[in-house]
């Protein structure tokens, strides 16, 4: 490190100025001996700042891919050395395994149904409420809430909500929909469509409050113009809000994306994945079969195949639909 | 620096609004009471009912209570257990947290204000983070956690939750950190202070916003945080609120009004830190958008 810094400094001599620092009292002395010093300032310094978030962040975010990726090779139970190397065979299982095959369906029908359903309601609901009218403020407070309950609790709450003769029912009934009453989380053709009615409600509103702050980053100028040249309200939307929101909608498509594919808690502890796998995702499945029956290297192998279809998505969406947002716009990922 | 203050004049937003205003606005509130509705009832029902007996809401889920019950609040409150999780959550999401905005901010600042070689790099490494979310690391996160031995630890879950947050962190924290002018800098290395000593002093007061959000972002994210503890810990007395939630609600599930008053009380510290720090997640969320 030393060494190479030393080089840097000697190579670099003249043009010590393109670091930003100020020129200090002494900067009048360009000589080697000043630069050399402050080459090694500049190294400590980025150490010193570097460092820490560097080791932990290799530590707990990189090594468990790799240590993850390795022990998805063997077969390994918990205890002792890995020493039953079995190659791609936990990978073999986990797509022969009809349950796991379901639990991506589940997780990808989940998935299309947050964008399809949860998109245009948020942009619709969005656009509505950017306007000045009493109780905004209050507004947004509401609708953010449930996305900073924890999940355990959304879940809980909701299952006994949805139980037979719960809220929903009685609601339902008094409303004359009492025909529609089903038994929400145990018959296997509606449970997963009211988990995702109870992740709707959990995660509608993060949608909402990104696009809302997409809505005041457009401006005003550009609606008035189109006003002004005849745009009904409908047509500036159209043709001036949506597209400029596009980039807030873009990053929302992609945080929505990375967060149902790994979607757990609220299935987990509203119908543990069941009846019968109905509402299986591949985090549950991962859950159960890898932590539950303890076959960790097979659980590890699932959870690569996770990090995979995160990956994937991640670079096709990147070179196809954000490559034209710039970095800041990256950073509307800010919920 | 935009970023910070960039909110429109709230005069020119009134007047571009109340052109088109007349058609809208009842819709507006008709969508607004609909929300209000279906995000409010839902909540207030397992506070109501948390103030029943089990035998009450049996009898019909709709009812108020009558008479209130206030012993299963009292119940909770009164139990050793509910404040050690909550003690617990708060520990984990409080190291977690100054972890992730200490950290992060020291290498958003060497990210944002240096030039050396391979910077841009690191911050790739860094921003891929986002693409492998904690709970998809979650099993091989357990397997290396026991291998350093912090099974049953709350920094083994303190720690990765901090490292995940360090992405998100960094990206939010580095575009607002470039924004501050380099003059500011100049003057305060001219007047002798060291750049650390300029970002300790100068430089972190200015992006207090920012800091907020993203801690407020680490806190909920280690708060909320259900999978992770789950596979760490063993021992009940470690469980963080989310994990006591769930416990409670096997331990208990045939009385239903104590199930509901703890949920309500758990639902309590979120909603409340949130209440608290809504504007800044709005205004952090803004200032983030524009970059």
């Amino acid at each position: 490190m030393t060494r190479g810094t030393a080089a840097d400094a000697g190579l670099t001599g003249p043009g010590a100025a393109e670091d930003t620092a100020a020129p200090g009292p002494g900067a009048v002395r360009r000589g080697g001996r000043f630069v050399r010093s402050r080459k090694l300032r500049k190294t400590a310094e980025l150490s010193i700042l570097l460092g820490p978030a560097l080791v932990l962040f290799l530590g707990f975010v990189i090594a468990p891919i790799v240590i993850g990726a390795y022990y998805s090779l063997y077969n390994w139970d918990g205890l002792g050395p890995l020493t039953h190397f079995t190659g791609v065979h936990n990978y073999k299982i986990a797509f022969s395994d009809p349950a796991f095959v379901q639990a991506i369906e589940h997780t990808l029908l989940l998935t299309g149904l947050s964008l399809l359903i949860q998109g245009p309601l948020a942009i619709g609901i969005a656009l509505l409420l950017n306007r000045d009218f009493r109780g905004r403020s209050f507004m947004r407070l509401v609708i953010f809430a449930p996305y900073v309950l924890p999940p355990a609790v959304t879940a809980v709450m909701w299952s006994l909500l949805l139980q037979p003769g719960g809220l929903v029912d009685e609601v339902m009934k008094s409303a004359g929909l009492g025909g529609l009453v089903q038994l929400w989380l145990a018959n296997v053709h509606v449970v997963l469509y009211s988990v995702f009615a109870v992740l709707t409600w959990q995660y509608l509103g993060f949608g909402i409050i990104l696009l809302l702050a997409g809505l005041q980053g457009i401006p005003a100028e550009l609606k008035e113009a189109a006003a002004i040249d005849g745009a009904t309200p409908w047509q500036t939307t159209r043709r001036v809000t949506l597209p400029l929101l596009g980039p807030t909608i873009r990053i929302w498509v992609f945080i929505t994306v990375i967060g149902s594919l790994q979607v757990f808690d609220v299935i987990w502890l509203m119908t543990q994945g069941g009846p019968a796998g109905a509402s299986d995702s591949m985090a549950t499945y991962m859950y159960r079969t890898g932590f539950q029956n303890q076959a960790f290297s097979y659980g590890t192998a699932i959870a690569i195949i996770m990090f995979l279809f995160c990956f994937a998505f991640s670079l096709v969406y990147q070179r196809f639909a954000l490559r034209r947002d710039t970095a800041g716009a990256l950073t509307g990922a800010v919920g | 620096m935009t970023a910070i203050t960039a909110a429109p004049p709230a005069g020119a937003r009134g007047q571009r609004q109340r052109s088109s205003s007349w058609t809208i606005m009842p819709a507006t509130y008709l969508m607004s009471i609909v929300i209000l509705g279906l995000t409010v009832v839902p909540l207030l029902y397992v506070f109501l009912d948390g103030a029943r007996s089990t035998a009450q809401i049996s009898a019909s889920s709709t009812a108020l209570p009558n008479p209130w019950v206030w012993s299963n609040y009292g119940q909770i409150l009164s139990s050793a257990a509910f404040w050690q999780f909550l003690g617990n959550s708060a520990l984990i999401a409080g190291v977690a947290t100054a972890l992730a905005v200490g950290l992060g901010s020291m290498a958003a600042f060497a990210l944002s204000r240096y030039s050396f070689h391979g910077r841009e790099v690191i911050f790739t490494l860094f921003i891929c983070g986002l693409l492998f979310p904690l709970q998809i690391a979650a099993l091989p996160l357990f397997l290396q956690l026991q291998l350093l031995g912090l099974l049953d630890n709350q920094f083994g879950v303190a720690l990765p939750e901090a490292a995940f947050s360090l992405p998100i962190t960094i990206l939010i924290l580095r575009p607002f950190m470039r924004a501050i002018p380099g003059d500011l800098e100049d003057a305060a290395l001219v007047d002798g202070a060291s750049r650390l000593r300029f970002f300790a002093q100068i430089l972190l007061p200015m992006c207090k916003p920012a800091l907020v959000t993203v801690g407020l972002l680490a806190f909920v994210t280690s708060w909320n945080q259900f999978l992770l503890p789950l596979l760490v810990f063993s021992t009940q007395s470690h469980f963080t609120l989310p994990l006591g939630v769930s416990t409670f609600q096997s331990t208990y599930s045939s009385n239903t009004a104590v199930i509901l008053a703890f949920t309500a009380l758990a639902a309590v510290p979120a909603l409340a830190v949130f209440i608290w720090a809504e504007r800044y997640l709005v205004a952090g969320a803004s200032g983030a958008v524009k970059g």
